[in-house]
């Protein structure tokens, strides 16, 4: 392990979201450059916090970067996501008129943290709340 | 193109990042929706917006863009500002309709990204 990082986020407040990404790209500049790769992890790292913001109550973020690959978990306390399969489908959104306001809610999200990652795992409870799992790998750098 | 240009063709206001201005881009993307700008894998490229807020700014620095249009006369906050120039981000304000930012930068050969 080169280097693990925990960070929390609030629920609800968006003046903050974006504030782990953001982090978690300065350390990623410093360490593989300007790469494709950075902007792909930071894209899914920041769809995920927004997703935090806008529909759980609290969430943690765990990231392991190593040598040949970043692991990404993102474990919120929230509602949960009552059919994951139907979540994954483009255009498909439970998100509030706020979270619209943003510019986010368009049910494009979770699929665009898919097609930037690597691997890819979401698993959900019902009124508990929702981890998601990604890593990319570092290989091709 | 650089950015200076730009300013001049939309008739904007540089409100943060005067000293980047003469940075080239040369494609462009017009969307109120974040979601979308945070699909593309193009670098180096022109975000025309009606979303002025910090989402707004937060979405550019994860998608690598260094230059914003807020046009239909949209004002951009103290603290957009602070942010974007954490990330040595230029911020133009527009009168003009997205519409017309785009058509306008569109004839004088600013390319779209698809």
């Amino acid at each position: 392990m080169v280097m693990h990082f925990e960070y929390d986020i609030e629920g609800g407040d968006f003046s903050k979201a974006g504030n782990v990404s953001s982090l978690l790209k300065k350390t990623l500049k410093q360490l593989v450059g300007n790469h494709k790769i950075v902007k792909r992890i930071v894209v899914s790292m920041y769809e995920a916090e927004v997703n935090v913001v806008a529909h759980a109550y609290s969430g943690k973020v765990i990231i392991d970067i190593d040598t040949d690959k970043i692991s990404i978990q993102v474990k919120d306390k929230g509602p949960g996501i009552e059919d994951i399969e139907q979540a994954m489908q483009d255009g498909y959104s439970t998100a509030s008129e706020k979270v619209r306001e943003m510019g986010f809610g368009a049910g494009m999200g979770l699929s665009n943290i898919k097609n930037n990652s690597d691997e890819f795992e979401l698993t959900s409870k019902l009124g508990e709340g929702t981890e998601l799992k990604i890593v990319a790998y570092l290989k091709n750098l | 193109m650089r950015i200076k240009e730009i300013v001049d063709i939309i008739n904007g206001k540089v409100v943060c990042g005067k000293e980047w201005v003469d940075t080239e881009v040369q494609k462009g993307f017009a969307s109120d929706l974040m979601s979308d700008v945070l699909t593309l894998d193009t670098d180096n490229i022109l975000l025309i917006t009606g979303l002025a807020n910090l989402q707004a700014i937060r979405t550019a620095e994860m998608s690598d863009i260094k230059c914003i249009i807020f046009a239909r006369n949209k004002k951009v906050s103290r603290e957009m500002i602070e942010l974007a120039a954490e990330n040595q981000m230029v911020l133009i304000e527009c009168a003009c309709s997205v519409f017309k930012t785009a058509g306008e930068l569109y004839k004088a050969g600013i390319k779209p990204v698809f």
